[in-house]
């Protein structure tokens, strides 16, 4: 099998186990209890979503699947093994666009790809080329960073983090940015590339319809510390369009439950 | 087109204007020569080889200096902006140093090397060196923190991270630095020359000041004419190449 059938095959989805975590933050004398005690499984190939308000930890528990940052108490395994640093397994997407506007398209989807080992370049650019295409923009990966429209950005993004094929996609408020029309459109190209490129994926998110939209489950977080206060499993069939009624029923029943935590919150 | 005959016919209306006031005969051709005279004279100088030889003494002068202080500069702007001890001791004494005009350093020079090409080559780095480590230092500070960890994750770390993500998100700044500190070193250098005589060559600083001394205005015009030329031409040369690269990738307005 030559090396490029070999690196776009799939690769087996991880199972995270996020067990007992705990996280200060220090900043002067300030302390913050970012994360208490939480606990959380995502299975193999499974999208979940994390909704929160700010502050209830969400980015920092991310951080710490990716390997950025490191639990004070409890820890988190992939596959029964300990995170203790970041790893092309698992590749991070970011809120506002992390692009390199020194590169071009296809130098950014190229960055991960070089450092990964046992490949020659022309079999790298073919794999980006592959995730470039998958992603819609093969007439653009001469283009550079700035003339791309905030869209085209984060599906460069998302063909970045693809491109060295991670078991685990970690994505924190890729859309938060983006005008409705053009999420929704992302909405509808995230869930047919998820079906072309299974993996464990791990969602942020301030939008529970974007939520409900997405995940196979959704985890409602509240702040001050972060704790995981309640779940939903999302059994609507895929391809899922955010404007069904039965999607806003979901959505509902989730914003009402997020209100109710706040107010005992807020008490 | 249009802007290069506009450029064209304003510089031909200056050479005339300036032709007229010689002509006008209110002052002596000993003070304001005919431009014409001035032509001859670096025709004459490209001739004979004066011009070129003076050109490429104070060229590699110049050069050698220049790379030398951005090779210095760049490493060290890196380590002021990594470690908060260089930035106390080397950082400080940069942005010090920054402010001292660089032609300061010449009677240090001579003392230390004498009237030799070792002399312009440290008032050239010191011209070059610190406005580098400045604008190094504040580029990698002002490069997002996103970009390294995106970098991390995937896989990116330590020599990688600094050479492939913090180096080239710093570039604006460090080419404006760069382009700073060759303002400060010609400069410098030109002081130099025109300053003092260097044992080792005669540069075009030196053919400026013996126009004056031998009162040949013609001569003192014509160099001054090709220092002019030279200026330009580095502009297009070293920078214009990568402000048009910062500008086609980063999308910057070009100034």
């Amino acid at each position: 099998m030559n090396h490029v059938a070999a690196e776009l095959a799939p690769v087996p989805c991880a199972k995270l186990v996020i067990d007992h975590v705990s996280k200060w933050f220090h900043s002067g004398v300030v302390k913050t209890h970012a994360l208490d005690d939480v606990s959380l499984t995502v299975d193999e190939a499974e999208f979940v979503c994390l909704v929160g308000p700010s502050g209830c930890g969400k980015s920092t528990l991310l951080n710490m699947i990716a390997g950025l940052e490191m639990a004070d108490q409890g820890s988190v395994l992939m596959d029964g093994k300990k995170v203790v640093g970041s790893g092309r397994e698992r590749m991070m997407m970011f809120q506002e666009s992390a692009l390199f506007p020194w590169l071009s398209v296809l130098g950014n989807v190229l960055f991960g790809l070089k450092l990964k080992p046992g490949l020659k370049d022309s079999e790298r650019l073919e794999v980006a080329r592959y995730y470039i295409k998958l992603v819609g923009l093969e007439r653009y990966e001469r283009a550079n960073i700035h003339e791309l429209s905030g869209g085209m950005k984060q599906r460069v993004a998302l063909a970045r983090s693809l491109a060295p094929n991670p078991r685990v996609l970690i994505m924190d408020e890729p859309f938060a940015s983006l005008d409705a029309m053009t999420r929704e459109q992302l909405y509808g190209d995230l869930q047919t590339i998820w079906a072309a490129r299974k993996k464990t994926i791990v969602f942020v998110t301030h939008n529970v319809r974007e939520a409900v939209c997405l995940g196979d489950r959704v985890v409602l977080f509240s702040p001050n510390p972060g704790r995981v206060r309640e779940q939903f499993r999302i059994d609507l069939p895929r391809p899922r369009d955010i404007n069904s009624p039965s999607l806003a029923e979901h959505a509902t029943e989730i914003t009402r439950a997020l209100k109710q935590h706040r107010e005992v919150a807020a008490e | 087109m249009k802007r290069f005959l506009t450029a064209l016919l304003f510089f031909v209306a200056l050479l005339w204007l300036w032709h007229f006031l010689v002509d006008s005969g209110r002052w002596s051709a000993m003070l304001l020569p005919d431009p014409a005279d001035v032509g001859k004279y670096l025709i004459s100088a490209v001739k004979d080889g004066t011009l070129l030889e003076t050109t490429w003494v104070t060229m590699k002068r110049l050069l050698i200096g220049y790379f030398a202080g951005i090779v210095v500069g760049i490493p060290l702007g890196l380590l002021t902006a990594r470690f908060l001890w260089a930035h106390d001791t080397i950082g400080t004494l940069a942005l010090g140093l920054q402010t001292l005009p660089s032609v300061c350093w010449v009677p240090l020079a001579l003392m230390w090397f004498g009237q030799t090409e070792a002399a312009m080559f440290f008032v050239v780095i010191m011209g070059t060196m610190w406005s580098v480590v400045i604008s190094t230092d504040n580029g990698v500070r002002s490069v997002p923190p996103i970009y390294a960890r995106a970098a991390r994750t995937m896989g990116s770390n330590g020599w990688h991270t600094w050479l492939r993500v913090i180096l080239p998100a710093a570039l604006p700044f460090i080419v404006s630095g760069v382009k700073q500190g060759w303002a400060f070193a010609w400069r410098s250098l030109m002081a130099a020359e025109i300053y003092v005589t260097i044992l080792t060559g005669f540069g075009l600083g030196h053919l400026l000041h013996y126009g004056r001394e031998l009162h040949a205005m013609d001569q003192v015009i014509g160099v001054m004419l090709v220092i002019v030329a030279i200026g330009l031409l580095a502009d297009k040369v070293l920078f214009a190449p990568w402000e048009a690269f910062l500008h086609r990738r980063w999308g910057t307005q070009r100034n």
